[in-house]
């Protein structure tokens, strides 16, 4: 039954990718610029410059284009990198392990440490640990990540030299990004746990529960969680794009390399195929986290596996 | 069995229940009656000790249950009677089980806590129970989840959960106010069988006089948090000394039509945040009279039942 599910789940994100797929190819011609003038020498002809329009197939109409396009990414065909003069398939895979990690631990580190926030909170129900709790969650969802993270820098680099400023040296040099990332993450899903586990115990099926003689705890672990664990999912599986695009800003402010100083880079050389290349990564890690937060739902809840295959 | 004695109620500084007593024994089945509103689930829930899951305290009298005051026991010692010697049974089936989780390990849970048996010897038993609650294919049902269920079998299933360490006491908080009339029946009769078979006390609350007429041994009816009136059900019905009780009894469907159903007393129930003064009764009653908006009424005593009305001595004159 999951099994179809998940296929059906695959079968939907065709459509999806074929937009997203248009989208992204289009909004790099709608940049202003052009990666040719960026490869010209000072003082090149007119005819230089059409040999090189002509060699990158950029004198094709657009349609012709993309589908040249697609057809080779489908090939896993990314194409030569403009500016840079390299495959861009290896400067993917030069840089995806970076963000990977950086993304993962992000990931690992807001959900964990959130869950055992909003769970504690929601026990818990104590006024001074309630009022910081709300200070917690307003200041992680709407402090910006590159204002935290120059704050970090400044704190623990500048002043107090535990970790690196900059580069992707050792395990210190991940603490500040992941800390900047997940900041925002931690908040959400605390939220997110404290106000699904109330919600939970207001249920008419708890009072049968104690009914039953279960203790608390047993309650809480065996019954509430699982239910709190439902919208924890769906909002974790929407952060993995938040995340990600978290990256991008964070890569670049801590001079980490990675997709997002990838992306950034070509946007500003306007490479246009190593642009491409990066946007796709992203959109279908994207793509990838929801439906993983949608399989990881069903497998949880009878009703959602049933309501949809 | 289990017997309460003036039992009170607040939350924070609202008192809605108070002056509330009865009592059970086994193979005996007492009804507590009254329209939506007049305390019943709250009397429920102080005997279940499950009062504080809503912010709720007992403020006042005795639940006593084989010896012991349960308002003085300790959560553990209170977590061992529940489920194991008085099962709950509440009003709304479709919300009443985990949904996600299979019916089989929700019962399971049951004799697994409080009979110390392992997981197969606790399945072997749950489909037994499931067996003699007539419900069909009872390895089947305990793969099913609560949403694959009928509202009248999700009731049988909390049913199999509040029998499943075989409990002295059983307590049915409206057992069929939410399933529709055929089904009623069915369950009622489940509920009056198991009594009689598992000699079990059970305490069957409801807003149906007929049930009540049909299967209780004693009754206690309810008004804003008090009981007006108790005794044994032939002495009530056929002499109910309190208006209210009147009242009731006179609505009950004589035919086929079900509309007059409690709906035939005038005005609404009053809530807690405005209880009247003297009889809480008075501003629908049909008898009352100038002391019963400043003086609260005592039971006056007839036989083995009594009737919290300051006209109770000459409501005999007045049969429903
Ligand atoms: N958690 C609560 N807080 C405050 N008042 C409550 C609460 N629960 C019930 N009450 C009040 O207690 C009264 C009796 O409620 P209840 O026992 O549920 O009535 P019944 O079960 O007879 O319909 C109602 O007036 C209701 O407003
Ligand atoms: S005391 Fe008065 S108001 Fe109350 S039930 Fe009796 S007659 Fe009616
Ligand atoms: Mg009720």
């Amino acid at each position: 039954m999951i099994l179809r599910y998940t296929f059906q789940r695959l079968l939907m994100l065709i459509p999806v990718s074929f937009s997203i797929s248009v989208v992204i190819f289009m909004i790099v011609y709608l940049l202003p610029g052009d990666p040719i003038d960026n490869l010209l020498r000072v003082g090149s002809s007119a005819e230089d410059r059409a040999e090189l329009v002509a060699r990158y197939g950029l004198d094709r109409s657009l349609v012709v284009q993309y589908f040249v396009w697609i057809g080779n990414m489908f090939q896993g065909e990314f194409g030569q990198a403009i500016v840079l003069r390299r495959p861009v398939a290896d400067l993917i895979a030069q840089n995806l392990p970076y963000s990977l990690t950086l993304g993962g631990l992000a990931f690992l580190f807001s959900s964990t440490v959130g869950m055992a926030l909003g769970t504690v909170s929601a026990i818990v129900r104590h006024p001074v640990l309630d009022r910081f709790m709300r200070g917690f969650i307003l200041l992680g969802s709407t402090v910006p990540g590159f204002w935290l993270a120059l704050l970090l820098i400044l704190l623990f680099s500048v002043n107090l030299g535990w970790f690196p400023v900059s580069g992707a040296g050792g395990w210190q040099s991940l603490v500040l990004p992941v800390l900047t990332i997940g900041f925002g993450g931690v908040a959400l899903v605390a939220r997110v746990t404290r106000v699904a586990l109330l919600d939970a115990q207001r249920e008419d099926f708890v009072t049968l529960l104690h009914a039953k003689g279960l203790s608390s705890g047993t309650i809480l672990f065996r019954h509430l969680m699982p239910h709190a664990l439902l919208p924890v999912v769906t909002i974790l599986a929407l952060r993995i794009g938040w995340i990600l695009g978290g990256a991008v800003t964070v890569e670049f402010v801590f001079g980490r390399p990675g997709l997002g100083s990838l992306l950034i880079r070509a946007l500003g050389q306007r490479d246009y195929p190593v642009v491409q290349a990066c946007l796709l990564m992203l959109a279908l890690a994207v793509m990838l986290g929801t439906l993983i937060g949608d399989v990881a739902q069903a497998s949880m809840d009878p009703r959602i596996r049933e309501k949809k295959s | 069995m289990l017997s309460v004695r003036d039992l009170g109620v607040a939350f924070g500084m609202v008192q809605p229940l108070s002056g509330v007593s009865f009592s059970v024994n086994k193979g005996e089945t007492l009804g507590i009656v009254g329209e939506s509103g007049s305390g019943k689930s709250l009397t429920a829930m102080s005997v279940m000790g499950l009062l504080p899951l809503s912010g709720g305290r007992i403020t006042g009298g005795s639940v006593e249950f084989d010896g012991q005051d349960l308002t003085k026991l300790p959560e553990r010692a209170y977590r061992k009677l529940r489920g194991g010697r008085i099962g709950l049974i509440t009003q709304n089936p479709m919300t009443s089980l985990d949904p996600l989780q299979k019916i089989g390990p929700q019962v399971d849970d049951v004799a697994k806590l409080h009979l110390g048996l392992d997981g197969a010897e606790a399945r072997a038993r749950t489909e037994d129970i499931l067996g003699t609650l007539r419900i069909p294919e009872p390895s089947l049902i305990c793969e099913r989840y609560p949403h694959q269920m009928s509202g009248g079998m999700k009731q049988r299933i909390v049913i199999a959960m509040a029998l499943a360490a075989d409990p002295d006491v059983l307590i049915a908080d409206e057992p069929t106010t939410a399933l529709d009339v055929t089904v009623q029946a069915q369950i009622i009769r489940l509920l009056d069988d198991l009594v009689k078979e598992r000699d079990l006390a059970l305490v069957l609350i409801t807003h149906d006089m007929s049930v009540v007429a049909q299967t209780c041994d004693k009754i206690v009816v309810m008004y804003a948090g008090r009981a007006v009136e108790h005794g044994p059900v032939e002495e009530i019905f056929d002499r109910p000394r309190h208006p209210y009780t009147q009242a009731l009894i006179a609505c009950i469907p004589r035919g086929l039509d079900d509309a007059t159903r409690l709906t035939g007393i005038e005005g609404t129930v009053p809530t807690v945040l405005n209880y009247p003064k003297g009889c809480p009764f008075h501003p629908r009653c049909p008898r009352a009279e100038a002391i019963c908006a400043t003086d609260p009424p005592e039971f006056s005593v007839a036989g083995d039942s009594a009737a919290a009305c300051h006209f109770a001595e000459v409501a005999n004159a007045q049969p429903a």
